[in-house]
């Protein structure tokens, strides 16, 4: 396991931030943390690297306790928490040299090009980051997460502010980066960004951990069919009773299999266009799990 | 990272404001006092301010006894005041901290930074007003005479140039010392705010509860023990001999703020959850 918490709690005075979670995430997956606004997913972050220390539970990252070996283990994790941050009146190339050589073990001037070059900022000049658009902050939070060549990189909301080309290119470059043996675990309430990229997710929930699974086993079958078709009132005719919706050329039908329903189509002679077995998307797996955000309140 | 520390530092415009501003009060004085040859009678006005007319050379001392009371600590303030909860409010903190730089680590180079500003605060002060000094009231009567310039001590004995740079090196030792005690009060505060200008604030309020007490003869028994009691003590390395005993006494006092505040900052940091 590169990262395993065990009854990881954290209270800020009475609200508990964290409640009990029990996590654990293997090598080598893409790794995704789901949850609404103030659920506890970036308190568990900041707890992983150290930031926020545990009311109670213990914490392990790449084996090693934290926050006690911070200083063998963060070396080897690369963190984006809550935004980029840097120093607005230095240029993007000398934010990331004064952040290199604030600590040991410098990755080096080679090393910060290339690192540049990765997220797309390869030909940056020498600009303030003051003059930075957020998604050039964001590249630049990424780079500096990637300085050291991580084996893990945990990421808070990776693509925010990116436009959709720059979120296809995080997407590749965390796609590829995993490929060649690095972690990634990102926390996102962007549920189609989770379900694009990672192999497995976990779902916070007003500070508990509501779930943990592999993305394809719960993206199960409903048990509903859509059928796209240029007679949906030939569809209606011979399954009535069985379609539960019906709008323009889709109609979706319960009940019936799909092999089935297509020799029946057939056999009635309606012509289909399409049929697909509905399946449950990421986002209805967590509406259903979760609680509306704490950014939300209602009159009791 | 006390090299980071110090090149993000001198990278800052307000630093460099700071210290500009330091110098340009003294040298508006000179100006003042050059072209209006009204200096103030000698126990009224600044320290040495009534000398400055016959000796350029004794200038240092007088811009020191300007700036002492109120504009230095303001830049001490702002510049310690911002040194953790700057980088916390900018975010630049957690980036620091998961680099990973350690916690002790950090606040030492917070400090030796505040301690870089302070000194070389000092330093341009004197450096600047020497010049400053020199080209608008001369080397005094005695110089056009042949005599060597020689600088009149505040007992009346004339010092040596010689005399006079060890004093003013000593002053702004102690100067720098009695700002790190500041810088240190500073730091702490900083550590218990996320904004900056709380903790410059904080300083503030530190710096003139303590002057507010100075005189007070009820708060005699804790007067020694304020920080502002003993900022102008170095005037004593003026006179002829040198008196010791108030420099020896304020340097201790003011090593204790700083270890205590220093320690206080320490404590706090330690433990602390950094959410920004």
């Amino acid at each position: 396991m590169i990262i395993e918490t065990t009854n990881l709690t954290k209270r800020f005075g009475r609200v508990t931030a964290v409640d009990r979670v029990s996590l654990q995430i293997p090598r080598g997956v893409r790794f995704g943390l789901l949850g609404p606004n103030g659920s506890g997913k970036t308190t568990l972050v900041r707890m992983l690297v150290g930031l926020v220390h545990a009311t109670s539970g213990s914490i392990e990252v790449l084996g090693e306790p934290m926050p006690a070996r911070a200083a063998a283990v963060l070396p080897r994790v690369g963190a984006l928490v809550e935004g980029p941050a840097a120093w607005g009146n230095l240029s993007g190339r000398a934010n990331l040299r004064l952040l290199d050589a604030a600590g040991r073990g410098r990755a080096g001037r080679r090393r910060i090009d290339a690192a540049l070059e990765q997220v797309g900022l390869g030909g940056i000049d020498r600009r303030p980051v003051r003059a930075y658009s957020l998604g050039m902050r964001q590249r630049l939070g990424i780079a500096a997460a990637l300085l050291r060549e991580p084996a893990l990189l945990l990421l808070d909301e990776p693509t925010n502010g990116l436009d959709p080309r720059g979120i296809h290119e995080m997407r590749d470059l965390l796609t590829s980066l995993n490929e060649a043996g690095t972690t990634v675990v990102l926390s996102s309430h962007l549920l189609s960004e989770v379900e694009a990229l990672c192999t497995q997710v976990g779902v916070m929930d007003r500070g508990r951990l509501a779930l943990r699974s592999d993305l394809e086993a719960l993206r199960t079958p409903t048990g509903r069919v859509v059928v796209r078709t240029p007679d949906p009132a030939g569809v209606v005719g011979l399954l009535d009773g069985q379609v539960v919706e019906r709008a323009g050329d889709t109609v979706v039908v319960q009940g019936v299999d799909p092999a089935t329903l297509n020799a029946l189509l057939v056999r009635g002679g309606v012509p289909v266009s399409g049929l697909t077995e509905e399946r449950r998307t990421l986002e209805q797996v967590v509406l259903e799990l979760t609680g509306s955000g704490n950014d939300r309140l209602e009159r009791p | 990272m006390i090299g980071t520390e110090l090149r993000l530092m001198v990278r800052k415009r307000r630093v460099w404001l700071c210290w500009t501003l330091l110098c340009a009060l003294p040298t508006l004085v000179a100006v003042l006092l050059a072209t209006t040859r009204l200096a103030p009678p000698p126990g009224r006005g600044g320290a040495f301010l009534s000398a400055v007319v016959s000796n350029g050379q004794i200038f240092p001392a007088a811009a020191l006894a300007l700036v002492i009371p109120i504009f230095l600590p303001i830049t001490v303030a702002i510049v310690a005041g911002d040194t953790v909860a700057g980088e916390a409010a900018a975010g630049t903190l957690r980036y620091l901290l998961v680099r990973p730089v350690g916690r002790l680590r950090l606040l030492v180079a917070k400090l030796v930074s505040v301690a870089a500003f302070v000194l070389l605060a000092v330093v341009f002060v004197t450096v600047v007003s020497y010049v400053v000094g020199v080209l608008a009231f001369g080397f005094g009567p005695d110089a056009s005479l042949g005599g060597g310039g020689t600088i009149p001590s505040l007992s009346g004995v004339s010092l040596t140039p010689a005399d006079v740079v060890f004093r003013t090196a000593v002053t702004v030792g102690y100067l720098g010392l009695c700002m790190l005690a500041l810088g240190a009060v500073g730091i702490f505060f900083s550590t218990l705010t996320d904004s900056p200008l709380a903790a410059t604030l904080g300083v503030l309020a530190f710096v003139v509860a303590s002057a507010a007490l100075q005189p007070l003869d009820a708060a005699a028994a804790i007067e020694q023990y304020l920080p502002t009691a003993h900022w102008l003590d170095w005037i004593d390395l003026f006179r002829d001999p040198i008196l010791w005993t108030n420099v020896r006494g304020g340097a201790l006092v003011q090593l204790g703020y700083v270890a205590v505040f220093f320690g206080a900052a320490w404590a706090n940091f330690a433990t602390k959850d950094v959410t920004t």
